[in-house]
């Protein structure tokens, strides 16, 4: 029943849209219409985990011009990702704030979301293949609208690399000798801090995707390949060949502390996701850049991007149906993100209808080689199961940083344990 | 309540004529009395069971499904403690950490807070002072003593290590990190113990300790002949309370770093599987359930023997 309302909605929702702005510029941007349907939307409740100041301010604004009233309740980002299960199964707001991936397509399998594909004949035309596959559910309807994303790659200063003379790397060879120029010259090749379990994560997909490509990842996070297959291995022992290079102690450092360590100008390179970005002072982001992590295994290049895309999906309460369809489709909408982006813009907008004229020299890099990338990855804690990625690969990742020697026992125990928790 | 008392006082005068004394007094009470004391007796009890009892039954039911919170409970016999000592990596340094917690409270925090105690007992000059620094610890949270621990401990701005001129990773090496943060938690523990037992020592008749010197004790006989026995009943409850600390520290290696990286303990691994997005409900509470029968096998017999020993004497 609620299906065929809403399916009812979407259309009244359209023809709404176009009375009100028959006046003007109705025809101007076909996507923003649903934006300013009036006031007759209602108000329609957001569960939001934009908790820092920046992103929580840079929501308000994307919001300030949606057409109807919307209830924004903020939870603290990490908590508002532990609690997600009670969360969507007790009373949750309509419309929430989540990630795509395997992340999104869990809670859809689990009947916790409702689809929406009636947003995306409405906004689907502006957005990649890529993103429509991200937002797509294993039952081939959608679920998610994307808002922004933010690449992983190897962030550096420009000013350092140019006092030392050095060039981008694009293979492994020439990262390695970037490295050992950079121990010469008394810095930190790399950068890292894993105390929160998380980050590490990255390096390895990078590894991981280098050496064994895209399709393995994918097979390998769905539980189909063997943690102690060869592949793995390989991965993690082109890992070791690099751990030397990255910064000690990482297990007691977090994320933002080897953020301090590029800063200061006192580490060569940083494996990270765009929002190292917030770590730096306004006057000297733009000394910050970054590179596509280097190739290892020429068979795969540099074909595939780590960009985790952060979205809104439909919960199973929605009262206002009407409502959170149109504050989805406004989400979704180029003028919604552009206005995020103008408060917070360490990320990218996920609509292709975005005006990149006001983007930073880094949001810039980020669309350029996002868009020139072959395959897009989530992260591995997005792209596998979260009961496996928190409980198994957090302990397991440290344990390899602390001990790169001992690389099959624990592929061993990586595998018996993907084993009973996706057998279960 | 006055005509309730001579209700009740005046049948008694009765039955003191009758030979059995032990006879159910049950019956001499009215029907308010009754339903008084029954409500009394089953209004706590309703609140305990819902709320100890039965939660504590359904985690001993849910460690055998693999349930994820969502979808249908499946049952999967013993598995996920076959899972948890065999496959699970982090359950057997857990274990191990939490009884170095135990031993490390047992024989140095503790002692410390009771010598503590002992020595302000004595009345030195500004003892107010030294109890309310020795105690402030317990009035912080662990969430507080967690960051301060940071403070201390972090690699490069780390007050011990920029004091120090040392280079050494406390909380991010795994074969030192706990014995770093049991420190901070020894520090706590000691000054919650001093509390306790600074209150027991002030409730010893100081006759008792005068007769002994004048029998020619000396301090320590004084203190381990006399006056540790008397106070029995405090010993109990700080060796109870030494336990279950140390059995239920979470806060402090939860803020550090989540628990984990070395910082692994029975109690944060429940709380990893179960809450969270993992959800592994089920396996999560195979843990708890072991962590329950260990903390009955180490606090039911000890207070078993120490109550019917208490209730002879």
């Amino acid at each position: 029943m609620a299906a065929a309302l809403g399916a009812a909605a979407i259309p009244g929702l359209a023809a709404c849209g176009d009375s009100s702005e028959s006046a003007g510029d109705g025809a101007a941007t076909g996507g923003a219409t649903s934006a300013s349907g009036g006031g007759d939307l209602g108000t329609v409740t957001l569960g939001s985990n934009y908790s820092d100041e920046v992103p929580r301010e840079a929501l308000a604004d994307a919001l300030s011009s949606f057409g109807g009233e919307v209830d924004v309740n903020t939870v603290d980002h990490n908590t508002f990702q532990e609690q997600i299960n009670s969360y969507l199964q007790g009373r949750p707001d309509e419309v929430f704030a989540w990630f795509a991936g395997y992340r999104m397509r869990f809670f859809a399998d689990q009947g916790l979301a409702t689809p929406i594909t009636g947003v995306w004949d409405e906004i689907g035309d502006q957005y990649t293949d890529g993103f429509k596959q991200a937002s797509t559910g294993d039952d081939d309807e959608q679920y998610f609208v994307p808002f922004y994303y933010y690449p992983w790659g190897v962030f550096y200063r420009k000013s350092v690399f140019e006092e030392n003379g050095w060039e981008v790397p694009t293979t492994a060879d020439d990262f390695e000798a970037l490295c050992q120029d950079a121990q010469g010259a008394g810095l930190v090749p790399i950068a890292f801090g894993d105390s929160d379990g998380w980050p590490a994560m990255g390096t390895f997909d990078y590894f991981n995707l280098r050496t064994n490509g895209y399709d393995f990842h994918v097979n390998l996070m769905a539980g189909e390949e063997s943690w102690e297959s060869d592949e793995v291995r390989d991965a993690f022992e082109n890992w070791a060949r690099f751990l030397p290079y990255h910064q000690e102690q990482a297990l007691g450092r977090t994320w933002q502390d080897a953020a301090q360590t590029l800063v200061s100008g006192d580490a060569a390179t940083y494996v990270l996701g765009m929002f190292v970005g917030q770590q730096f002072p306004d006057e000297e982001r733009d000394d910050l850049d970054f590179f596509l992590f280097p190739e290892v295994n020429p068979e795969f290049g540099q074909d595939t991007i780590e960009a985790p895309i952060d979205g809104f999906m439909l919960s199973t309460g929605v009262e206002n149906e009407e409502g959170a369809m149109a504050l989805l489709a406004h989400l979704g909408s180029a003028e919604a993100q552009q206005a995020y982006l103008e408060s917070d813009p360490n990320n990218v907008g996920a609509n292709s209808d975005v005006d990149t004229s006001g983007y930073n020299a880094l949001q810039t890099k980020a669309e350029e080689l996002v868009s020139g990338s072959d395959h897009i990855t989530q992260f591995l804690d997005r792209d596998t199961r979260p009961d496996f990625a928190s409980t198994v690969m957090i302990p397991s990742l440290q344990s390899f940083i602390e001990n790169p020697g001992d690389v099959a026992s624990l592929q061993t125990e990586i595998e018996q344990q993907k084993t009973a928790i996706f057998d279960s | 309540m006055s005509s309730e008392t001579t209700l009740t006082t005046a049948p008694r005068a009765d039955f003191e004529d009758d030979p059995p004394p032990t006879r159910s007094r049950w019956s001499l009470l009215s029907g308010t009395d009754r339903a008084v004391v029954w409500s009394m007796v089953l209004l706590p009890l309703a609140v305990h069971v819902a709320f100890v009892w039965v939660p504590a039954m359904a985690s001993v039911v849910l460690s055998f499904t693999d349930w994820n919170g969502i979808s249908e409970i499946g049952w999967i016999g013993g598995q996920n403690y076959v899972d948890a000592t065999t496959i699970y990596p982090l359950f057997w340094p857990a274990i191990a950490h939490n009884v170095i917690w135990l031993a490390v409270f047992f024989l140095v925090a503790t002692p410390l807070g009771m010598f503590l105690a002992v020595l302000l007992d004595k009345e030195v000059a500004g003892t107010r002072f030294y109890q309310s620094a020795i105690y402030l610890p317990v009035v912080l949270s662990l969430a507080v003593i967690g960051y301060i621990t940071q403070i201390f401990l972090a690699p490069e701005q780390g007050m011990i290590n920029s004091a120090l001129d040392l280079d050494i990773d406390w909380l991010g090496n795994s074969s030192i990190n706990l014995w770093a943060v049991l420190v901070f938690a020894s520090w706590r523990h000691a000054g919650y113990v001093m509390i306790l037992y600074l209150a027991g020592l002030k409730g010893v008749d100081p006759v008792l300790k005068e007769a002994a010197q004048i029998d020619g004790a000396t301090q320590s006989q004084t203190f381990f002949k006399v006056v540790f026995p008397v106070l029995r009943p405090i010993n109990v409850v700080v060796l109870v309370i030494t336990v279950i600390e140390s059995l239920r520290a979470f806060d402090l290696v939860y803020v550090i770093n989540g628990g984990i990286n070395g910082l692994e303990l029975l109690s944060v691994l429940i709380t990893q599987n179960i809450i969270g997005e993992a959800s592994r409900i089920g396996f999560g509470s195979a843990l708890a359930v072991m962590l329950l029968v260990v903390s009955m096998i180490v606090i039911v017999p000890y207070l078993f023997i120490t109550y019917r020993d208490m209730q002879e004497a």
